[in-house]
């Protein structure tokens, strides 16, 4: 039996029972070890109770996706095996408790634990049930305990009597594993290939730590699933940095008060998702308009309306592109990972900052509650831009040209308490003063200079944001955006394993979309594939507006990311058909 | 404020008027509100670039273009969260927020309870004409019962809101009236507005000469808030705001208490740069 290194796990049980928190520490644990992961968890709707699941793939190579299947199953109670028992892979392995779940059969390999029992009557600690069946699947696939001691230790460490008994039954649930149970599968971690410790963080926690490296110090934000642990990170950490983090009373609110805080100076974010951008909409025309730069995060869930709010959809695509009356300067900038949201959350600021317009930064819920180990950034090579400021020159002059005709469109923008620097950002039509009495002629001058800005965008863009992954002479290309980025590129491996020649195309700032480096992809290939998780396929749709291209859709809206292997049926399916 | 008399910059009402012309009616009220504004800022010593002028959209919210200070010309009723948010960044710059009764209390009445509650250190210029002038003499919500209207051709059957009473009860620290035909009155409110520490809410009588002109109104009801009125008595307060036919002008309420924008401020003792990899090696 050749061993396998690499784990998709799955962990299924009633809300509240130590499902999540039983998968986050061997995450940890592995992530501590040197392995890399990815996991996605969904929350039930309900606030107590209900089935809540939690899914980690670790191993000792890079992992980009939640991957194909399940191969374990941890399985705490009967709804959680009956709901999840078809995800398990063909030589998959069911781990249970028999006194609440009795297999139907036809599992390769099951490994039957009493964890209540061992619990409650052995240790006499019910609550220690989640660390039991820690104990059982580090014992069973070869993570060492000591990591998942320290990790305990810094958990409890302030309750000594709480750490005693749950390490305890750790080492409880690890003896039983090790000494009661026959191994039987091919499933064990080993030796992970190199040691370096991992930053294991969630989308919304890169994030937050991207816009604060950007110099972000003002946040408002408005209650709404799954961007709240934006507002929730904010506001213990801008007060530390001299900034301010505001519960707003609505999403108008918020963006209203990020704009006047970027009037004022600051660098600033809100955070919402599909419903709150749609409050925002009126507010995005008058930063495009009064040219104040802001950073709105979508982190989309599922609609339309309020849909399926604890599930993944990339639907607000095309919200984010049109929203709005008007044509008005804006970016639009998709992350691909957990480590992307740091990086692309810094861009979205430097673009804000640089052409004075609010950029949208779609993320989704599974980059929002998913974690990734990521390596430490290199914080010295990362750039951070501000805004042109007006010169000692510029300020002479008896009214300040705060809208001043330029190459780029880019005017100079001066901060309140500047002398000299006086003007009204206003969202009626003005001219280069700012002033409003003659709104034909502005009219005539002004939409040339904002859309200059976003030409300058867009080749910004092109520079950056565009690199082909996999076969120079590739025949299939893929076409993605978003959080899709891991799974498609997991899938043109292996199409590629399999002799195909495949590439795959990932655009990161998707408005002003660099369509000519996209049309060269589009040329250098025979089919194109697009793969997004919605219904409409938004993103094809717009591509078709912006380059030659007739692509082939794969579509999924069933609240949950692409598994590789649903890209890799399409790649196939048109290799087959070529 | 400076602190001694060899400190202080002075400059005429005059330079606080931008070169822009108002565009309003002659006779409107809000030319008595932006004439007390010019004087009061000019009285209190403050210098142009420290001044920031926030409104929403309406006849009254042009305001901010005809003064030479920094200003905002925001959405309709969007005035007082884009206000928030300068106030916050800058807690040292004086910050005025204008907006007519449909912006602050139709459009914008999900914010004024919010700001008020904030305690934020904004001074709010809020000109009621009872009706909608921009968009041309539709009923507003303060507009009387049976207030007959292109919008509302048998009458407005709603009760009209009480815009004081409103931000009594919300929490202002600072609540006055004014009317544009008593200027002298009104520049004092406005200074003492200014001057207030924390959310200073000015109810002021500014009618629509054009669609809605109720002077000869006011001018019978008018009465300025009697000497023995103490302005730190809520219910008090309440009741010249209930009172049926007389129209108080003066201070009605003032009670001061810590301000959101400092408070917020010093959560935190100690201020310091952000360290990227400090804060990144909590997720090791
Ligand atoms: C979202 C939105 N809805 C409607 C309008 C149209 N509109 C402009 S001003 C206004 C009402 C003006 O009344 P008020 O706020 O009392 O100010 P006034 O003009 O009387 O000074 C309306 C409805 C708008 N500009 N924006
Ligand atoms: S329409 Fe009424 S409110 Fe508007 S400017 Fe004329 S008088 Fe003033």
């Amino acid at each position: 039996m050749t061993t396998r290194s690499e784990i998709i796990m799955r962990l299924g049980g009633e809300g509240g029972e130590g499902v999540i928190s039983a998968g986050d520490f061997f995450a940890q644990g592995s992530a501590r070890t040197g392995y890399h992961l990815f996991t996605f968890r969904t929350y039930p709707a309900e606030i107590k109770g209900g089935h809540a699941w939690y899914q980690v793939r670790v191993g000792p190579n890079p992992v980009r996706s939640m991957g194909d299947g399940v191969d374990v199953l941890v399985a705490f109670n009967a709804e959680a095996y009956f709901n999840h028992k078809d995800t398990l892979n063909p030589d998959g392995v069911l781990i249970y408790d028999p006194d609440t779940v009795t297999p139907a059969g036809g599992h390769k390999t099951v490994y039957p634990i009493p964890f209540n029992k061992i619990a409650k009557d052995e240790l006499n600690f019910f609550r220690g049930k989640n660390m039991v069946v820690t104990g059982a699947i580090a014992g069973l696939f070869g993570l060492e305990p000591s990591s998942l001691e320290g990790l305990i230790k810094q958990r409890f460490h302030r309750r000594p009597e709480l750490l005693e008994q749950n390490l305890r039954a750790l080492y409880n649930g690890y003896d039983f594993a090790r000494k009661k149970l026959e191994k039987q599968d091919p499933f064990y971690l080993g030796e992970p290939a190199t040691r370096v410790a991992r930053l294991v963080l969630s989308g919304n926690d890169a994030i937050v730590a991207g816009a604060l490296f950007a110099g972000c110090r003002y946040y408002a934000g408005y209650p709404i699933t799954p961007a709240s642990e934006i507002l929730e990170g904010m506001a213990k950490e801008l007060p530390k940095l001299g900034g301010v983090s505001l519960q707003a009373e609505d999403e108008i609110a918020s963006i209203g008060s990020v704009i006047g805080a970027s009037f004022a100076g600051a660098k600033a974010m809100t955070a919402t998702s599909g419903p709150g951008l749609a409050l925002m909409t009126e507010f995005l025309g008058y930063a495009g308009m009064s040219e104040t730069p802001c950073v709105i995060v979508d982190a989309q869930r599922s609609g339309p309306s309020t849909g399926m709010p604890t599930k993944l959809e990339q639907g607000d695509l095309n919200h984010s592109l049109y929203a709005g009356h008007g044509d008005f300067p804006r970016a639009v900038i998709a992350p691909g990972s957990v480590g992307d949201c740091f990086f692309q959350i810094i861009n979205a600021f430097n673009m804000a900052e640089r052409y004075q317009l609010p950029v949208i930064f779609l993320s989704d819920q599974s980059l929002s509650h998913r974690t990734e180990a990521v390596t430490m950034p290199d914080l010295g090579k990362i750039k951070v831009t501000d805004r042109l400021q007006p010169s000692a020159a510029d300020l002479k002059n008896s009214h300040f040209q705060r809208y001043r005709l330029t190459a780029s469109g880019i005017s100079p923008m001066s901060v309140p308490g500047t002398p000299g620097g006086m003007y009204v950002a206003p969202g009626l039509e003005h001219d280069e003063l700012g002033h409003v009495d003659n709104p034909l002629e502005s009219h005539l001058k002004m939409m040339p200079k904002r859309q200059a800005k976003v030409e300058a965008c867009r080749q910004e863009a092109s520079r950056d944001c565009c690199a082909r992954y996999g076969d120079p002479d590739a025949k299939i290309g893929l076409i993605g955006w978003g959080s899709t980025e891991g799974a498609i590129q997991e899938a043109v491996d292996r199409a590629r394993a399999a002799g195909h020649k495949v590439a795959a195309l990932h655009p990161k700032v998707v408005y002003p979309l660099p369509f000519e480096e996209i049309q060269r992809f589009v040329d250098s290939v025979s089919h194109v594939i697009v793969p997004e998780v919605n219904f409409s396929g938004q993103f094809a749709r717009y591509l078709r507006t912006e380059v030659d291209v007739h692509p082939i859709r794969v579509n999924k809206y069933a609240g949950l990311p692409f598994m590789p292997r649903e890209i890799y049926r399409k790649i196939e399916e048109v290799a087959n058909h070529a | 404020m400076p602190e001694t008399m060899a400190q202080l910059i002075t400059l005429a009402p005059k330079d606080f008027r931008s070169e822009v012309k108002p565009t309003w009616c002659p006779g409107c009220g809000d030319f008595g509100v932006l004439s007390a504004t010019y004087k009061a800022l000019a009285d209190l010593h403050l210098k142009r670039e420290e001044v920031v002028v926030v409104s929403g959209i309406g006849c009254s919210s042009r305001f901010p273009y005809f003064l030479s200070t920094y200003g905002m010309h925001t959405l309709h009723g969007r005035a007082l969260p884009v206000a928030t948010g300068i106030k916050l960044t800058r807690p040292d710059l004086t910050v005025l927020a204008a907006g007519g009764d449909g912006d602050l209390f139709s459009i914008g009445a999900g914010h004024t309870p919010h700001a008020a509650a904030r305690n934020i250190d904004i001074c709010v210029l809020n000109m009621d004409n009872q009706t909608y002038g921009l968009t041309k003499a539709q009923a507003s919500p303060t507009s009387l019962l049976g207030h007959k209207s292109k919008s509302t051709p048998y009458g407005v059957i709603a009760q009209p809101m009480n815009p004081v009473l409103l931000a009594l009860a919300a929490g202002a620290s600072f609540v006055a009236r004014g009317y544009s035909a008593r200027p002298k009155l009104l520049t004092d409110m406005i200074k003492a507005g200014i001057t207030h520490k924390g959310f200073a809410f000015i109810h002021t009588q500014s009618p629509c000469v054009e669609f809605h002109n109720t002077f000869e109104y006011y001018d019978q009801r008018v009465e300025e808030v009697p000497a023995d009125h103490n302005p730190r008595d809520l219910e008090a307060a309440m009741r010249l705001a209930l009172h049926p036919d007389k129209f108080y002008v003066g201070i009605i309420y003032q009670n001061e208490r810590p301000t959101f924008e400092i408070t917020a401020h010093e959560f935190e003792q100690e201020v310091r740069p952000f360290d990227g990899a400090a804060y990144l090696s909590q997720f090791a």
